[in-house]
């Protein structure tokens, strides 16, 4: 099968890879750049476990073609703390309200709560539910995750209120 | 591209339905073109009577857009209903209603908004109403090498009341029943209405008998039941797992029932 490069910026870095047209992102992510991160659930586009932000919105990478991401600009959660190792308020916030037990969701509920926050800063719980809808969680029954995103938005609208 | 490459080729807008498609090798195209940079397919336009949404559109795009909640605030509340946050951004009005997926909440909607769909090929376009576009599961009025391009709306009067009603399992599920309504009130007369259902047939229909029999009549239980009852008349759904042929059959008159008495509410 013919080979297509792709050259992308994943996390702020410029990389590029080799892939068979037929490449999915999340393929390209864990297997060609070992960015394991983003996990393969259901490969269905249904559980959310492979999301991440491209070009600005959230996506199920398992979904998305590699060449469709050329030129593109993705976030995992490898890019989300900063770069000397404090959490991300988001990730901080999850582990302050215990909003995880085996993890497995965890990058993909990050990934896609990042972008909520940034469309909307300060979501009613309504709106997380709403708004994490395309990701499952299979432990928590969602309540520490709607409050550590919560928590978080508080932390992020202090801080920038500060700023 | 389309035209030279035949049946083996298909375009690819959001890719939520083609790429899950070939994952269960329902569908084994040779080829696939991208058609994420033509910015043509993108255009929202409203004005002079209609509405023109180009097919690349997503479904986001349909949710956050401040002119179409104003001229025609059904097509979001249909958005809302579809899938989840992140097939949203991907998904596409053209590929939705383009698919002939009985499931899609789109071509009904379409058909309630009486759409029309221009194809285009390398031969020139030609429009196709949402009416007559739907033949079976997968089956459309497109010819290979042809492309669904731009879903033209007539913008709904000034005051009409509006619902889509879907019954559905849980977050991201197709319709068990859904049903689509615009209506024009006179107090509670009904000037005009118009009805169409999704998922409880091979294609979505439009309910023509129902949406005449309302038109001039005093919206009430009596009439609206009739209506509904017609509109399950037309419905021929199959048993699965979002139930039995009758209860889904009985579903779609409540989707019905529920989608005249918002959108009466809702005229003004």
């Amino acid at each position: 099968m013919a080979k297509t490069k792709v050259s992308l910026t994943v996390n702020g870095n410029e990389v590029e890879a080799e892939v068979d047209s037929r490449t999915l992102l999340i393929h390209l992510l864990r297997e060609h750049l070992n960015i394991t991160g983003p996990h393969i659930g259901c490969d269905t586009s249904h559980c959310g476990a492979c999301t991440v932000d491209l070009n600005g919105k959230s996506v199920k990478s398992c979904t998305v073609l590699a060449v469709q991401a050329q030129d593109g600009q993705v976030l995992t959660v490898e890019g989300m703390a900063n770069a000397d190792g404090t959490l991300h308020p988001l990730q901080q916030a999850f582990m302050d309200n215990h909003g995880l037990q085996c993890g497995f969701c965890t990058p993909g509920m990050l990934i896609r709560a990042q972008r909520l926050l940034q469309e909307n800063p300060n979501p009613t719980e309504d709106e997380i539910r709403a708004g994490i809808s395309g990701n499952l969680c299979r432990c928590t029954g969602y309540q520490n995750i709607v409050k550590a995103i919560s928590a978080a938005a508080q932390q992020m609208n202090m801080k920038e209120a500060a700023e | 591209m389309l035209s030279e490459l035949g049946s083996d080729c298909r375009p690819l807008a959001g890719g939520h339905s083609i790429i899950p498609m070939m994952k269960l090798r329902l569908a084994a195209p040779e080829h696939l073109v991208d058609l994420g940079g033509i910015d043509e397919l993108r255009d929202i336009s409203v004005g002079g009577g209609s509405i023109e949404i180009g097919a690349m559109v997503t479904q986001h795009e349909l949710l956050t857009s401040a002119e179409l909640g104003k001229a025609c605030p059904i097509i979001a509340e249909t958005s809302a209903l579809i899938a989840d946050p992140q097939v949203r951004y991907c998904g596409t009005l053209g590929g939705n209603v383009a698919n002939g997926d009985p499931g899609n909440d789109m071509p009904g909607l379409m058909q309630c908004l009486n759409a029309t769909y221009v194809l285009e090929s390398s031969g020139g376009a030609r429009e196709v109403s949402a009416r007559e576009f739907y033949h079976g599961v997968y089956d459309t009025a497109l010819s290979d090498g042809e492309m669904l391009t731009l879903v033209r709306i007539p913008t709904p009067p000034a005051g009409h009341g509006y619902a889509y009603s879907k019954l559905k399992r849980k977050v991201g599920d197709y319709a068990t029943a859904a049903a689509g309504v615009i209506v024009s009130m006179s107090g509670s007369t009904c000037q005009s209405a118009s009805i169409a259902l999704t998922n409880v047939g091979d294609t979505a229909l439009y309910a023509a008998d129902a949406s005449e029999s309302l038109a001039g009549a005093e919206l009430n239980d009596e009439t609206i039941g009739r209506a509904a009852s017609l509109a399950e008349g037309i419905t021929s759904p199959v048993t699965d797992m979002r139930g039995s042929e009758e209860y889904r059959k009985k579903m779609a008159g409540v989707m019905v029932t529920r989608a005249i008495r918002l959108a009466a509410e809702r005229a003004s």
